[in-house]
């Protein structure tokens, strides 16, 4: 059975210990998992967490199942075949001379990205956006040498019907249109 | 009121019905024990290793139905309980643990006898709580007790520092839970049911495999009705034994590695399967690729993570076995089934499967038919791990719910004496047998000192082959015999017993086997029966590792040369 990229939404109760338990039920069954992001959500009391895992569609669903049953998890879905609004930030420390800087600051601006930082021999890039957006962006500032990178993981959004089309309108970034307004239809469409 | 945690601890048991708890003391839970005068209703029961307080908490809840408390002091204390958690998590037994831990300054410092229990026992509890305020431990214990016994039951741990036992807090004890991420689902889904009784109508050739399920959720009589009205075939696994009486024409014993030819011969060759409260662990379906070829396969349970797990289902129906049996009832209708149910009473005669041979020497299965046939099948009976375990649950009869106690998961060696202690404390007008190994009962023999303490009337039958049976047997079979570490030599079993006041025999011969019994049923306390077997019998019929239901072996003699010629390797773990 092929294996794909899966994005599991959870909201958990947020008390000491959730994390483990449910890293638990992955670590088990043998998933890595590529990123996880826990925050408070719009209930207090609850965080929402959020996992990307690579798997088959059958063993995913066994650790979501598995998942729904730790007592302090309140509501678990794999949304990947959702629409959704996917966006991770990064931070990369990039070396950068004087020669370079100015290279550095074209390529930030076209992707939409913020210099929060310069030091003598480098820069510090923020960058919001899809994965493909980040790495994209990774790949290019790579060249100049990249001295940190730290990335949140994925955050999510299931897509309003407004919202779509907001979106749909929005994108307006040369390089980016097509993907800025993914609405990450983070695996196969439905239809 | 104000109150101290300690005293907290146990007004909050007494209301959960607490009777009986099992523990072993030490100074993190000491301010706990000194509290307990105070509160004679609390009965504790001084077992000599912490493992065998999980267990007899464990058989305690299996032979009542109650939730079993073990209790245990911090670092070694906490961890020895390990393995009887795990034991309990496995089949789903409900069970309260109650651990010490170090006071809450030392937390995760290392301090003397700090273990991280918690992180521990995560992965074998169904919940696990470390309390940090005496003022959370009446919401705690009222959770943990609730969560214990619904659902799909399981071990409970409380872990409380020394400190919060010593800590004053006013004293509420919550009449409900309050548990957004638990919700239990009771009721099966209308249509489920709905085309699971069409598919039961329209079968030919159905077959009901009952699980344990059906006894936590008290289903047997939902059961018996299912299966007489729709005129269905019942056959369990080796943990729903009692859940049907054996003694009923449409039972056909048990299936799976070590069960009847005709039962796996009846799953395997059945159109409809429909198995109720059981996970379809691998040692009942043998290969699962092999597993009920031709059937169409209803699974009702109240764990959803069961559902599609192991094998195939096409119809599904989470809920409680008793209530989706309840309704499931109303819609099944009598089919003619003459048929199926003679082709299974043929097969059934052509395969008796537990026929004992002849034998000059003293055979295992020969004493446990004679402790069916002096106990009447009325007794409680707990077994060790291994061969012993096998012949008890294939040559006595169980007609009653919760009659059959045996580690199945988890196949816990020396879960037995700790287990049947448990047991007839729960039951003390049960007449309560443990069949045991020479190894098993090795590995907790030192709790026939709680036995005498208490005066706990077990009676302790040892199947003494001078192996570990059921290891040596694979090492016959599959091992070109290569003995390997599985001879065993045993002290002298009967003297054990004198040393600490235990009347005992030990038999070598058929003809003592009737009168040893009955002379142990006879005596009003503990009495224990050394049988020295025959060291290499085997346990038949067998379903090799990596082979299908379908492939069982019946008839040893002509079979094994054959078998370790091929020098099949086994696939799974014994
Ligand atoms: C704690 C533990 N250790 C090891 C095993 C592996 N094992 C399974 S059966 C068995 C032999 C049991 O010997 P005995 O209690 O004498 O029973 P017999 O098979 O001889 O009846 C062993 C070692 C186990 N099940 N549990
Ligand atoms: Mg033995």
């Amino acid at each position: 059975m092929a294996v794909t990229k899966h994005t599991i939404v959870a909201l958990v109760e947020d008390k000491p210990g959730v994390l483990n338990r449910m890293a638990s039920l992955f670590r088990r069954r043998g998933f890595n998992i590529e990123s996880i992001a826990v925050g408070s959500s719009e209930v207090p009391g609850l965080s929402r967490m959020t996992i990307v895992v690579d798997g088959t569609t059958t063993s995913v669903e066994q650790v979501r199942k598995q998942l729904d049953k730790v007592v302090d998890v309140v509501r678990v879905s794999d949304i990947t075949d959702t629409d959704i609004v996917a966006r991770e930030l990064a931070l990369i420390k990039v070396k950068a001379t004087a020669t370079t800087r100015s290279e550095i600051i074209q390529i930030v601006d076209i992707f939409r990205a913020n210099i929060v930082d310069v030091g003598t021999d480098s820069v510090t890039v923020e960058v919001t956006g899809d994965e493909d957006k980040i790495n994209s962006l990774c790949n290019l500032l790579r060249g100049f040498g990249i001295r940190e990178l730290s990335r949140t993981g994925r955050g999510i959004r299931e897509l309003s019907r407004t919202g779509r089309i907001a979106l749909t309108r929005g994108g307006s970034n040369p390089l980016q249109a097509e993907k800025e307004a993914s609405t990450t239809r983070a695996q196969k469409p439905k239809g | 009121m104000k109150m101290t945690g300690a005293q907290i601890v146990c007004e909050s048991l007494l209301r959960e019905g607490v009777e009986v708890m099992f523990g072993m003391l030490g100074g993190a839970i000491l301010p706990l024990y000194d509290t307990l005068p105070q509160y004679p209703q609390l009965r504790h029961i001084l077992v000599r290793h912490e493992q065998a307080a999980a267990h007899a908490a464990d058989g305690y809840a299996r032979a009542t139905g109650k939730v079993g408390v073990c209790m245990a002091t911090s670092g070694p204390g906490a961890s020895n309980l390990v393995t009887g958690i795990a034991n309990a998590h496995l089949d789903s037994v409900p069970m309260v643990a109650i651990t010490g831990q170090v006071a809450r300054p030392f937390i995760g410092k290392d301090a003397f006898q700090e273990v991280d229990i918690t992180g521990i026992t995560l992965p074998i509890t169904k919940h696990n709580y470390l309390v940090l305020e005496a003022s959370s431990l009446a919401r705690t214990i009222k959770e943990a007790f609730y969560l214990a016994r619904s659902g799909r039951p399981g071990p409970v741990l409380i872990d409380i520092p020394r400190d919060v036992f010593i800590e004053e807090a006013e004293f509420h004890y919550p009449s409900r839970v309050n548990l957004p991420g638990y919700k239990p689902t009771l009721q099966g889904h209308p249509t489920q049911i709905k085309k699971a009784a069409k598919l039961i109508n329209e079968a030919r050739q159905p077959v009901i495999i009952a699980g344990r399920g059906v006894l936590i959720s008290g289903a047997s009589t939902q059961l018996k009705e299912l299966a007489e009205k729709a005129l269905i075939p019942v056959i369990t696994t080796l943990l729903g034994i009692g859940c049907f009486p054996e003694s009923h024409p449409l039972s056909f014993g048990m299936l799976g590695m070590h069960g009847m030819v005709y039962a796996n011969m009846a799953v395997d060759k059945a159109d409809v399967i429909i198995a109720i409260g059981t996970r379809f662990d691998d040692r009942a379906t043998a290969r699962v690729s092999g597993f009920a070829p031709n059937a169409r396969i209803i699974h009702i349970d109240i764990d959803p993570t069961e559902i599609g797990k192991n094998v195939r289902v096409d119809v599904p129906i989470v809920g409680d076995v008793q209530t989706v049996l309840a309704e499931l009832n109303k819609l099944v209708t009598l089919a003619q089934r003459t048929e199926w149910l003679r082709q299974l009473d043929d097969w059934r005669r052509e395969h008796p499967s537990i026929a004992i041979r002849e034998s000059e020497g003293l055979l295992p299965q020969f004493v446990v038919r004679q402790i069916y046939e002096v106990t009447k099948g009325e007794a409680t009976i707990v077994t060790g791990v291994g061969q012993n375990q096998m012949w008890a649950a294939q040559h006595y009869w169980y007609n009653k719910p919760n009659t059959f106690i045996s580690s199945g998961g988890l196949g816990t060696m020396g879960f037995g004496l700790p287990a049947a202690m448990g047991a007839k404390v729960g039951c003390p007008d049960s007449t309560v047998w443990l069949i045991d190994g020479d190894g098993s009962f090795q590995m907790s023999l030192q709790e026939l000192a709680t036995i005498v303490q208490d005066n706990v009337a077990v009676k302790i039958a040892i199947i003494h082959n001078n192996y570990l049976g059921m290891v040596r047997q694979w090492q016959e079979l599959f091992y070109g015999k290569r003995y390997v570490a599985t001879p065993l030599s045993c002290p002298d079993f009967v003297k054990i017993a004198e040393a600490y006041c235990i009347p005992g025999l030990r038999v070598t011969r058929k003809e003592e086997v009737v009168p040893a019994i009955e002379r142990a049923m006879a005596e009003p306390g503990p009495f224990l029966i050394d049988f020295m077997v025959e060291p290499e019998e085997n346990v038949y019929p067998m379903v090799p590792p990596g082979a299908a239901l379908s492939e069982i072996i019946e008839e040893p003699k002509t079979r094994l040369k054959a078998l370790s010629d091929s020098a099949k390797l086994p696939t799974s773990n014994i």
